[in-house]
């Protein structure tokens, strides 16, 4: 198994108390930061690192930190999204409820890298029992004096809060998380002006996942350079996959991102296969929102080659032949699987998460929705798989947020890939509608 | 017969008071709406697992704020349950990763055990069933929640009966925020 850089004491016996988790190096990265360097080194260190969004944009963590405005006698904040709620993604439930101190001390030093001096968590509602393992890391911390005022002597003070949402998908977009710590409906903001200008409060805000902020330690402690050097590519560093779905063995996997899928679905250091000694048929590759790809395109990209986990290894074809990495949420089904009862379920999800505010997005998901239901039970018609790829093109690009693009991708994709399979709905009704019925190829029995 | 007075208007218990002064605490003083989620949260585990419009009231009175701002917040959050609900309040995860490991037989299943219908609460008094979407424990579906508790891998019948008989033998009270409890089965093994 390759480099672990979060997760190496995630099974410590007592890692999620200070004590453990410091005698195990833990808060090196924070001495480290306040004592030696400037939070412009800290930045840039960040920016070597090549680390990249772990919440799905993938956008350079290090630059999204550089954009942030520094008006004198304003104050600025660092707000960490942990409203974990895409689709088949479960990995920062897992890092913070097992490692609370990582993130904690992720926070410390990027807040000391923005000049924040109040950051806050806004974690989901659900996670309530994670909200009580973070404040009760919280307060380990600050009476070991890395929370407060005049951390470790360094002059630099900062106070922490968890926040809890309340059930919105919508809320991880990071615009409408902070209506949502404004005490508001999650509505996401027109941008410009962006967080980075005019955030929570309107004031300069930096918004960023927790496996971003938490891999920010290892940065730290071993340098930019050093974490640059794993990984392939743009792809530097090491990722947590969350794999469910049909597998043997799912759960939650740090990998040296480079691995090939095939390893990570067939060996059994990871996946162990498909379950009941099934076929594979599908993959969602980077949680709900991104192109579903068949078998044949997730193991090897259009041009034969293995397909990595990496960012660009998976969207490699572009959404033809490709996908996205995303937020690292695996999604496997096997050849049982519906591909059309899929589709209509994640659209039917689209639908209940939209906030309403875009016509094209609280109609348009309403239409998906509803126009699959009539694929999946029999009742569509040939007209109807032209009209849902129809409605995706118009919600597409056409939102305040990307939840609009999250709608209508997976449709798009599921079309583009698997058109027999709707048109069978359409043409066998009776046999699509049998408990279990499933369409393996053109010409062949249920 | 009909009621002489009018219900007593809700009022927080002390603890929750206490509680809800910290978390004011939080936000920069002309900010304190931003406690709004919170509060409701505790308001919820406070007042029977479900915010009336009386309750909904005494949440503005308290941050200082209208009404409209907090039923507006109330009714687009899906954790707030806006009618009254049963002892305990099955979340079930009807999204693919659930949906793929079995959750429309186990919503089924809870239907015919509870004998309640998605959206009901069962005729003692004891469950009520609401379909919610991905609930982030999608690698050890199918997930139920109830309350702060996540109940996974409901695969098999012996699973569910487990968990309901659990929760038959315990008694509504409210869990507010600061109170302890374990980590789910599935995390305490990985």
């Amino acid at each position: 198994m390759g480099r672990k850089l979060l997760t190496e004491h995630v099974n410590v016996e007592g890692i999620e108390t200070f004590e453990v988790y410091r005698k195990h190096g833990g808060y090196r990265a924070v001495e480290k930061a306040l004592k030696t360097m400037t939070p412009e080194e800290v930045v840039d260190e960040v920016k070597k690192s090549g680390l990249r969004g772990r919440g799905g944009a993938g956008f350079p963590t290090g630059m999204k930190w550089s954009f942030l405005a520094k008006p004198e006698g304003v104050p600025r904040y660092l707000v960490c999204n942990a409203d974990e709620s895409e689709p088949g993604t479960f990995k920062d439930r897992y890092l913070m409820s097992k490692l609370p101190h990582l993130l904690i001390e992720g926070m410390i030093a990027g807040s000391y890298a923005l000049g924040a001096r109040t950051s806050y968590i806004y974690i989901r509602g659900e996670l309530l029992y994670v909200l009580r393992i973070l404040e009760k890391a919280i307060a380990e911390a600050y009476a070991a004096g890395f929370l407060g005022e005049n951390i470790l002597g360094s002059g630099y003070s900062l106070d922490l809060y968890v926040h809890p949402g309340a059930g919105a998908y919508i809320c991880g977009e990071e615009t409408a998380l902070l209506e949502s710590l404004e005490g508001k409906r999650g509505n996401p903001r027109n941008k410009p002006p962006f967080p980075a200008v005019q955030g929570l409060y309107a004031r300069p805000t930096v918004v960023n996942n927790v496996e971003s902020i938490a891999s920010v330690v290892p940065i730290l402690n071993d340098g930019g350079d050093e974490y640059a050097k794993l990984g392939v590519g743009k792809s530097t560093g090491t990722k947590l996959f969350s794999a469910c779905g049909h597998l043997n063995k799912p759960g939650i996997y740090e990998l040296e991102l480079g691995l090939p899928v095939e390893e990570f679905i067939y060996s059994d250091e990871y996946c162990g296969g498909i379950w009941k000694g099934r076929e594979l048929k599908a993959v969602v590759a980077g949680g709900s929102s991104v192109p579903i790809l068949p078998k044949e395109l997730i193991l090897k990209t259009a041009a034969g080659e293995n397909r990595l986990m990496t960012y660009e290894s998976l969207s490699d074809g572009g959404f033809v032949t490709g996908t996205m990495l995303g937020s690292g949420g695996f999604i496997a089904m096997d050849e049982t699987t519906c591909i059309v009862k899929n589709t209509w379920n994640f659209s039917r999800f689209y639908h209940h998460e939209s906030c309403g505010q875009c016509s094209p997005c609280r109609e348009g998901t309403g239409w998906l929705e509803k126009v699959l239901h009539r694929l999946e039970h029999g009742h569509g018609s040939m007209h109807d798989i032209d009209l849902v790829v129809s409605v995706a093109k118009q919600i597409e690009g056409n939102t305040i947020c990307p939840l609009g693009e999250a709608a209508a991708w997976p449709v798009a994709a599921a079309v583009r890939h698997f058109r027999d399979e709707f048109e069978w709905h359409v043409k066998h009704p009776k046999e699509a509608t049998q408990p279990g019925a499933v369409y393996r190829g053109a010409g062949v029995l249920v | 017969m009909q009621p002489t007075t009018a219900p007593a208007k809700p009022q927080f218990s002390p603890a929750a008071q206490a509680e809800i002064k910290r978390i004011i605490s939080r936000y920069p003083a002309e900010r304190s709406k931003s406690a709004l989620l919170p509060l409701l949260h505790i308001a919820q585990a406070e007042f029977g697992g479900w915010v009336s419009p009386e309750v909904q009231d005494l949440v503005a009175e308290t941050l200082n704020i209208r009404p409209i701002e907090v039923y507006e917040v109330a009714t687009f959050y899906t954790m707030y349950n806006l009618k009254p609900v049963g002892q305990h309040v099955l979340e079930i995860c009807r999204t693919g990763p659930c949906m793929l490991r079995g959750s429309d037989e186990l919503t089924a299943h809870l239907e015919r055990l509870t004998g309640a219908k998605v959206g009901e609460t069962s005729p003692d008094g004891h469950f009520t069933l609401k379909e919610v979407e991905c609930l982030a424990a999608c690698g050890f579906a199918p997930v139920v929640q109830v309350r702060e508790q996540y109940y996974e891998s409901l695969d098999t019948p012996e699973a569910v009966d487990a968990m309901l008989s659990e929760l038959r033998g315990q008694i509504h009270r409210p869990i507010l925020p600061w109170e302890e409890t374990g980590l789910p089965t599935s995390l305490q093994n990985n």
